[in-house]
C-alpha cells in the first residue's frame, strides 16, 4: 500500500503554504500529522497531486493561556495537549478527551487542527469544540477570519473552510465547573460508537449552566442546546438527567455501520450521555 | 512517477543520504534501502504497531510516515538500542521473562517501551498497559510483555541509582 505519486512541498510560512493552495486549487492538500490523510492516500481513496507539509511552518503550534482565553495552534499534537500542565488546569476536558483518541503512537503525531479540520464525524475534537463553543481561525488569500465551531460543519468531510484556506488555530474560554468526556468504543484506537462532552456549572445545589455535545452520532458533530436547557435550573436529579438524555437523543441521527445498528447506537448514546452528565455533576 | 528527492536523516546515530520518491513510506526506506529489518510490516494500516520506530523522540508507526516527512529527522530503530556486544536491558528482560513467543511484534514493543520508560521511568502496571496500547501481540496475552517492561524499568532505575 503505497500512495500514488505527488509533488511534495514544505513551506516555511503560512503565506507560502496558501500560495501553493491557490496555485493548485483542489489538487493540493495540506498535511498536518497525516494520520487521517496518509491512510486515505495509501488506500488510493484520496488522490493528491500536491501535498503541502505544514511541519516547518512557523507559529502553528503551541498552547497559550491569556487570562480566561485559551488558544491552541493547529499543529499542536494530542500528546502535547495531554502533557500541558496549564491546559490541564484551565480546561481539563481537553486532556480527558485526548487520552481517549487513538493510541500513544498516533497521539504523538495527530494534531488538534487536523482532527477538527478534516470533518470526519468520527473524530472526537469536533464534538468537544461544540461543547466548548470554540472558534476556529482560518487564513486564506483574502485574509483571516474566525468561524464558530458550531457553524463550521456542514456534512461528513464538508466544512466551512474553503480549499484555499488553512485552519491555523483554535480558541475557547477556560472552563469552570464540572466536565466529562465519555466515549464508548470497541477497542483502544477505535472511533466512538457514541461519545458525549458535558460541561456543567453549579451554584449550591442548582445547575446554572450546561453545555452538551456528541460525537459520531450524525454526519456532523452535534451540539444539543435542548439537552443543556433541560438541566439548567434543576438539581440534576434522575428525572432531570433522563429529560436531558431524551432531548439529546432527539438531536441525533446515527446511521448503521460496523459499530452497530441505529437502535444500538441510540442506546449507547443514552448511556454515555447519562454517564457524562453524572460525572460532570460530581466534579462541579 | 514523481521526481526523486534527496533525503537526509540520521538513523541510529548514522547520517544517511538517500534518493527517494516522496511517496515512499518510512518503513520501506528503513527495511529495503537501509536493510534495517527490525521494524516489521504487520497490518500496514496504523493499527498493529509492529513498524514502531522513534522519530525525533516520539514513537511513531513508520507505515504511516512518508519518507519525505523524515527529512532532517533523527530515527532510532530497535537495531539502534543494542550494541554489537550487548543487548539492551529491555531486550534482556524480554528474553528473561518470556516476553515473546513468535517475536513478530517484539521490535515494535521494545522500541515503544524504550520511549515509554524515557518519559515515565517508574510506571505502574496500568501505565505500561496504556502506554503500549498501540502495539498488538497475538501470542502472549500481554502478561509477560508487561512483566518484561516492569522488570526492565526496575533494572534501569537500580543502575541509575548505583551510578549516582
Amino acid at each position: 500500500m503505497i500512495p500514488a505519486a505527488f509533488e511534495y512541498h514544505r513551506p516555511k510560512n503560512v503565506q507560502d503554504a496558501i500560495g501553493i493552495l491557490v496555485e493548485h486549487g483542489d489538487e493540493a492538500r495540506v498535511l498536518a500529522g497525516g494520520h487521517s490523510l496518509i491512510p486515505m492516500m495509501k488506500l488510493r481513496m484520496a488522490a493528491i497531486e500536491h501535498l503541502v507539509d505544514l511541519q516547518d511552518v512557523d507559529g502553528l503550534s503551541g498552547i497559550s493561556i491569556d487570562g480566561g482565553r485559551i488558544t491552541i495552534g493547529a499543529m499542536t499534537t494530542q500528546h502535547e495537549l495531554i502533557t500541558h500542565d496549564g491546559l490541564a488546569t484551565a480546561a481539563p476536558i481537553l486532556r480527558e478527551a485526548a487520552l481517549q483518541i487513538a493510541d500513544p503512537q498516533v497521539r504523538y503525531v495527530g494534531t488538534i487542527g487536523g482532527n477538527v479540520a478534516n470533518g470526519d464525524p468520527g473524530n472526537d475534537m469536533p464534538g468537544l469544540m461544540q461543547c466548548l463553543d470554540a472558534s476556529f481561525t482560518l487564513v486564506g488569500p483574502d485574509g483571516t477570519r474566525e468561524v464558530a465551531a458550531r457553524d463550521f460543519y456542514e456534512a461528513a468531510y464538508m466544512t466551512e473552510r474553503s480549499d484555499e484556506e488553512i485552519l491555523t488555530a483554535i480558541s475557547f474560554n477556560a472552563t469552570a465547573g464540572g466536565y466529562s468526556y465519555e466515549k464508548q468504543k470497541r477497542k483502544i484506537g477505535d472511533y466512538a460508537t457514541a461519545a458525549a462532552a458535558v460541561l456543567l456549572q453549579k451554584d449550591g445545589d442548582t445547575c446554572t449552566g450546561a453545555s452538551i455535545a456528541m460525537t459520531n452520532l450524525s454526519d456532523t458533530p452535534v451540539f444539543s442546546e435542548a439537552a443543556g436547557a433541560a438541566l439548567t435550573g434543576t438539581s440534576v436529579g434522575k428525572a432531570d438527567i433522563e429529560a436531558a438524555v431524551a432531548a439529546a437523543l432527539s438531536d441525533i441521527d446515527p446511521t448503521e455501520d460496523n459499530r452497530g445498528p441505529v437502535e444500538f447506537k441510540r442506546h449507547v448514546a443514552a448511556v454515555v450521555i447519562a454517564r457524562a452528565i453524572t460525572r460532570a455533576w460530581s466534579r462541579a | 512517477m514523481s521526481d526523486k528527492m534527496h533525503l537526509k536523516m540520521t538513523v541510529n546515530g548514522k547520517q544517511e543520504d538517500l534518493l527517494v520518491e516522496p511517496r515512499e513510506l518510512l518503513i520501506y526506506v528503513l527495511r529495503e534501502k537501509l536493510n534495517l529489518t527490525g521494524p516489521h510490516v504487520g497490518c500496514e494500516t496504523t493499527h498493529c504497531g509492529a513498524c514502531t520506530v522513534e522519530l525525533n523522540g516520539k514513537s511513531v508507526k513508520s507505515c504511516t510516515v512518508l519518507a519525505a516527512q523524515a527529512q532532517g529527522a533523527e530515527v532510532t530503530t530497535v537495531e539502534g538500542l543494542s550494541t554489537p556486544d550487548d543487548l539492551h536491558v529491555l531486550q534482556k528482560a524480554f528474553r528473561e521473562h518470556h516476553g515473546l513467543q513468535c517475536g513478530f511484534c517484539t521490535p515494535g514493543m521494545i522500541t515503544r517501551a524504550h520511549r515509554l520508560l524515557q518519559e515515565n521511568p517508574n510506571p505502574t502496571e496500568e501505565e505500561v498497559r496504556f502506554g503500549i496500547a498501540g502495539n498488538l501481540c497475538r501470542c502472549t496475552g500481554y502478561q509477560n510483555i508487561v512483566k518484561s517492561i516492569l522488570a526492565a524499568a526496575a533494572e534501569m532505575n537500580a543502575a541509575k541509582e548505583a551510578a549516582e
